[in-house]
């Protein structure tokens, strides 16, 4: 039990830099799995919430685009959407990271693009900013004619018509779909150190340290589960999260009315 | 001359993957709308395990997982009296005759195993999102279909195969579309699983070469080759859409549902 605390300690904070440099290098216990890989969750947790919370904005921006008049801007966002969700996740974080590394070649200032905290966390936002721009451009597309034509009744217009009615109601309709694509994030965040982007003095990601262990004691059967564990917790997390922000959107309802429900509906695979 | 073969090992992969992992599905749809209960529980079953946990942890476990299930088998029928226990700490030990591949055997066999294994794991994931589709599907046959089946005595296995296998696949197109564009994109974890795929030959082929070992020196151009991969994969995206949105209209038609009767409507 002490010695565990003593992990626990050492390794905690291992994937971000502080504790105990060495990693354990035989007869390895359960407790340093468990910490470890939860110490790599840590980057899970910080890819998974930044990208979320910038790629939000974008995508809002990018659903607007997909359904406005002006071609240019609705081919533009139609073509953003259409690479990132068409090709691989895997192939982007590839291509991102030479990407960087031959802009890094020419121009110093490109140089933390190549680390992992910063290149892949682009990488990322740009992919969920692409999902979540089509589950929005979908609600946009789903809005009942009769709030718009309140809107116009009332004479609201432009920004603040769509800052109180267009807005708040696309939220709305698309935060069920927008909760798998959170969970989905969070999952493919794991993709990170597999990719291109090295894991600098051994600070990874949970999966990075669960295949670590994987390898070192040749039993999968251990850290994989354990890192199962850990995503398990995350998703409940995200759903518990993800359900108030939703219950707050739908709180002007009638509380019986049929609302969109939410349902666990992960893919795979980006 | 491998970077153009390892497109080939993509394609191969999907070509045998999917059926494969279609027939999983079927099996596992129709597992969990069994009415023996262990059945069923077992089709369920499979079907919440593999959707819940991050894919790549499950390529990786079910790769290592059914290298050593088989060599366990193996040495078991092959090595009965084998005075160790098989995993010694954190060694896994098997005997010589019970290695798999072959310890002797050539390298196209190490491959070809080490591909088949990558096929079988795909297909055992794949299989239980497509065996939640066709699930979904066929809980969508209306139910008055079902029931003229009965009412003209048909027995619960014809109707099955006669009335609902026959109508599900229009419900079930666009998740198996869905599933289909998955499959595609899952295709570069390959290189994850140690198959000599194309992410592998980019980065081998766009690193830096001297002239020293090669008559064609270069820069890194790692960057080039996976661009032209991000091509290759959107061309081959766009391509499947094409196809499955024909597929869609062709087995919408005369079905009972919106998009039959828009059809009809066109056709007057």
């Amino acid at each position: 039990m002490e010695e565990c605390i003593q992990t626990i300690t050492d390794y905690a904070f291992r994937s971000i830099g502080f504790g105990e440099r060495l990693l354990p290098r035989s007869d390895f216990t359960l407790c340093q799995q468990f910490t470890l890989i939860g110490s790599g969750m840590i980057w899970n947790v910080y890819f998974g919430v930044l990208a979320l919370v910038s790629g939000f904005f974008l995508a809002t921006a990018v659903a607007l685009g997909k359904a406005a008049k002006n071609p240019v801007i609705r081919k533009a966002s139609e073509w953003f959407i259409f690479i990132f969700r068409g090709s691989p996740l895997f192939i982007q974080f590839f291509f991102a990271y030479f990407f960087f590394l031959s802009l890094k070649g020419q121009f110093a200032f490109f140089s933390p693009f190549t680390a992992a905290w910063l290149g892949a966390l682009i990488v990322l936002f740009l992919n969920t900013a692409a999902y979540s721009g089509e589950i929005f451009y979908g609600a946009l597309q789903c809005i009942p004619k009769g709030d718009t034509e309140a809107a116009d009744a009332y004479g609201l217009s432009g920004w603040t018509r769509f800052r109180r009615v267009i807005w708040p109601t696309m939220l709305r309709l698309a935060w069920p779909a927008y909760t798998n694509e959170a969970i989905f994030l969070f999952h493919s965040t794991t993709l990170v150190y597999f990719s291109g982007f090295p894991a600098w003095q051994q600070k990874g990601d949970a999966l990075y340290y669960a295949s670590f262990f994987a390898d070192k004691t040749f039993n999968p059967f251990v850290p994989y589960p354990i890192l199962a564990f850990y995503f398990i917790l995350v998703t409940l997390v995200i759903i518990a999260i993800m359900g108030r922000i939703g219950r707050r959107l739908n709180r002007h309802l009638p509380q019986d009315a049929p609302r969109p429900k939410f349902r666990f509906r992960p893919q795979i695979i980006r | 001359m491998g970077f153009y073969w390892s497109f080939l090992t993509v394609l191969t992969l999907l070509a045998i993957t999917a059926p494969l992992a279609l027939s999983f599905g079927f099996g596992g749809a129709m597992a969990a709308r069994s009415k023996i209960a262990p059945l069923s529980w077992f089709g369920k079953g499979y079907i919440a395990i593999v959707r819940g946990v991050p894919d790549i942890a499950f390529f990786l476990f079910f790769v290592i997982a059914l290298d050593q299930g088989i060599e366990y088998l193996r040495h078991q029928i092959k090595c009965p009296d084998w005075p160790d226990a098989i995993r010694q700490g954190n060694d896994f030990i098997v005997c010589t005759a019970a290695k798999m591949p072959l310890g002797n055997a050539p390298q196209w066999v190490h491959e070809t195993y080490g591909f088949f294994i990558a096929v079988f794991t795909f297909a055992i994931v794949f299989g239980a999102f497509a065996a939640n589709v066709l699930f979904g599907a066929m809980k969508a046959v209306p139910k008055p279909q079902i029931e003229t089946a009965h009412a003209y005595g048909m027995n619960t296995r014809q109707t099955f195969w006669r009335i609902v296998v026959p109508q599900m696949w229009v419900y079930a197109l666009p998740g198996l579309g869905n599933l289909w564009m998955v499959l595609i994109k899952a295709t570069p974890l390959l290189f994850l699983l140690g198959v000599e795929d194309i992410v592998y030959w980019a980065r081998e082929l766009g690193a830096t070469k001297t002239p020293q070992f090669t008559s064609y020196p270069h820069g890194d151009w790692r960057m080039w080759y996976f661009l032209a991969l991000l091509v290759f994969y959107l061309a081959f995206t766009r391509v499947s859409e094409i196809v499955l949105d024909r597929t869609m209209r062709r087995l919408t038609r005369g079905q009972a549902t919106a998009g039959g009767e828009a059809q009809r409507k066109v056709a007057g």
